[in-house]
């Protein structure tokens, strides 16, 4: 890159500098918090109406999510597939790119890591097990990557064509593992061939979760080094707040948006390839799990901020994990879940409106007292 | 009456049949789209409120015993999602798109867990008009039962369109969709514009909702819409914000989703999910071809933030 862009320093400044920055930090904590809580307490009301005890519900998805180490497990499990579906939208979403077609990449990295391990089954188990996850990862930043170039070339609105192409996805994945790679033996539920043992995820020692949490973490990692600590993502932060701006700076917008949505999707289709390898054994409709819709709330509750990503997929995995609970023990539909969820989404979003307006996030408010 | 033999012309006319079924929907969503648009606004959250619409069109059809109270209740629910939306939007620096991603997830989750207990009763139908009734073959005689929705669609394009271009309403939603500034100055408060225009994108949603769940497929289920809210606001842009094109692109539509159940019907099943996918490649290969990089679109209300 031939720019000069410089980073500015951080923090350490004069006080009141340094009093702006925590201002700022406090504010970019504080509301997206407040906006939770007030979700949950908006979700409690309806809750309230419908006659059902909103305290029974929290202690619900406390005990089914977070109160022992079975329910961890089972939290945790939905994890990993979570924060890669995560930043399939948080890395697009930093140059100013809406993009929900996650599911899509997840399903056909799945399909793709599915149909590479019969193809590596001869390897040594290591090679077998790079080469799978390395497809599943080049077929979703192909897929989603696709979308971006759509973009950026042709100016095609990126939101419709992701979610267009993740329907899409889904019908080449039941076309082909209903059709050509369809294994006899799977009767009542069309599969691929089941991978063989060597080439199955493994679960942590001491913890009852698949590796997958790891390269979650590892993910979550790389993508906050590239946005906040190298030129690159300096540039694509830049193009975000304005394309015209990056663009007389002579910063390589398409190669920048290209980039990043390809490398959203894969990390979406590394999901798919942990859904393959770690949890289903196969690639079939169970791929189609709904992480790449959840996967946009956790990105929008991060505000798009790959370490903030981690504990708000801890907090969702969560609360998906008491699901089935909640079902049996409160006697409501499955769908609970998706509703606490969507009104979560919509007060996330009107809290938006805050930033810059609430007046004990600026110094001023602070210094006269 | 027997079938009878008409071999490969089965598929042109199970396309027609199809085409008016299928369509519809995609004529009332685009056609609310359409309206929310050229206020200025996106409601991305259609697919949401089609999906509610179909749940509460056929709970309240079921519970009443009338299908048209039914869409009654489903035009009422998506107004309020629509007026939802409208409102959260008029506050600065929420997204539109975001919202719409957000009301759609809510609206279908909603919609779920209040139509559990509906999946099992069978709800009255909408009536339809037998059109075919002048010929002797029964597959066009199938393909020609009309709904009355579909005509209630046909009208309502003719409708708006002359409402955009003859009325003192079409002009003011039009204004606001071009310039904000120019409807400030006019007196308008292009806030309040976009907020009904949106409720009233929403009503129209949800009668398309309705007509899912009374009509064809006929039947309420999670499954009753596969992204047709989401195919309809991609078609708005193909049509050019012009409420006729939108009928006519919604018949194109309607005739791409029926290509798979009628190759079935010849016995045409290999690449069925294949086929499947076909509307979808089309509004997308549709969006390809109307998209421009540079320019901005022709016909779009300036204010619009999808094509800013």
């Amino acid at each position: 890159m031939t720019s000069q862009a410089q980073i500015p320093a951080r923090g350490h400044g004069t006080g009141a500098q340094t009093l702006i920055g925590l201002m700022f930090r406090a504010e970019a904590v504080l509301i997206p918090v407040g906006a939770l809580l007030a979700g949950a307490a908006a979700f409690s009301l309806f809750l309230l109406a419908i006659g059902k005890s909103p305290a029974e519900f929290y202690a619900l998805v406390w005990k089914a999510g977070f109160s022992s180490a079975f329910s961890w497990q089972n939290t945790l499990s939905r994890v990993a597939p979570l924060v890669l579906a995560a930043l399939c939208v948080a890395l697009p979403a930093r140059l100013g790119l809406v993009i929900i077609g996650g599911e899509g990449a997840i399903v056909l990295g799945g399909l793709a890591a599915a149909v590479t391990g019969t193809a590596v089954a001869g390897l040594p188990a290591g090679i077998g097990m790079v080469t799978m996850a390395l497809a599943g990862m080049a077929l979703g930043g192909l897929w989603i990557g696709t979308i971006g170039a759509l973009r950026i070339k042709r100016g095609v609105n990126e939101t419709i064509s992701s979610l267009l192409m993740a329907y899409i996805a889904i019908a080449l994945m039941n076309h082909f593992v209903e059709g050509p790679f369809r294994d006899p033996a799977s009767l009542n539920k069309p599969s691929t061939a089941p991978l063989e043992a060597g080439l199955r995820v493994g679960d942590m020692p001491f913890v009852a979760a698949h590796w997958g949490v790891v390269a979650g973490v590892l993910a979550c990692l790389f993508c906050w080094i590239l946005i906040e600590r190298t030129t690159l993502g300096f540039a694509a932060r830049i193009a975000g707040d304005n394309v015209r701006a990056a663009q007389v700076q002579g910063l390589p917008v398409s190669r920048l948006v290209i980039g990043f949505t390809a490398l959203g999707g894969a990390f979406a289709g590394l999901a798919g390839y942990f859904e393959v390898a770690a949890v289903h054994g196969s690639a079939n409709a169970s791929l189609i799990a709904g992480y790449g819709y959840t996967g946009i709330l956790v990105a929008f509750l991060a505000r798009h901020n790959p370490l903030a990503i981690l504990p708000v997929a801890v907090l969702l995995g969560g609360f998906e994990a008491s699901s089935g609970l909640i079902q049996r023990r409160m006697d409501l539909p499955d769908a609970t879940i998706q509703v606490f969820e969507g009104m979560v989404f919509v007060i996330i979003l009107l809290s938006e409106a805050l930033y810059g307006r609430l007046r004990i996030f600026t110094p001023a408010f602070w210094e006269h007292r | 009456m027997d079938q009878v033999e008409i071999g490969l012309w089965g598929v042109p006319l199970a396309i027609l049949g199809g085409a008016i079924r299928v369509s519809t929907p995609f004529i009332f969503v685009s056609l609310g789209e359409c309206l929310t648009e050229r206020s200025g606004r996106i409601n991305l959250g259609l697919e949401g409120t089609l999906v509610f619409g179909a749940m509460s069109g056929y709970a309240v059809a079921y519970e009443s015993g009338n299908p048209f109270v039914g869409v009654l209740a489903a035009a009422l629910a998506g107004a309020c999602f629509g007026l939802l939306h409208g409102w959260i939007c008029k506050f600065k620096g929420v997204n539109d798109i975001a919202v719409g991603i957000a009301m759609m997830l809510f609206g279908m989750g909603l919609a779920f867990f209040f139509g559990k207990p509906y999946i099992q009763p069978q709800a009255p139908d909408l009536p339809a008009f037998n059109l075919g009734w002048w010929s002797d073959i029964p597959q066009l005689r199938a393909a020609l039962q009309v709904n009355v929705l579909f005509i209630a669609g046909g009208l309502l394009a003719v409708a708006m369109a002359w409402m955009f271009r003859s009325t003192r309403v079409g002009l003011i939603v039009r204004v606001v969709g071009d310039s904000t500034d120019a409807a400030r100055a006019m007196g308008l408060s292009p806030d309040r514009v976009r907020l009904l225009a949106t409720g009233a994108g929403g009503a129209l949603a949800g009668i398309g909702g309705a007509y899912l769940s009374l009509y064809y497929p006929g039947s309420w289920t999670e499954g009753v819409s596969s992204g047709q809210g989401l195919m309809a606001i991609a078609l708005v842009i193909f049509a050019r914000w012009n409420p006729i094109n939108c009928f006519w692109a919604a018949l194109l539509f309607g005739g791409a989703g029926a290509l798979g159940p009628a190759l079935q019907s010849v016995g045409v099943s290999e690449g069925y999910y294949l086929f499947f996918a076909a509307p979808y490649v089309l509004t997308l290969g549709l969006l390809i071809l109307t998209s421009s990089p540079d320019r901005a679109m022709q016909g779009a209300p300036l204010e619009l933030s999808l094509t800013k």
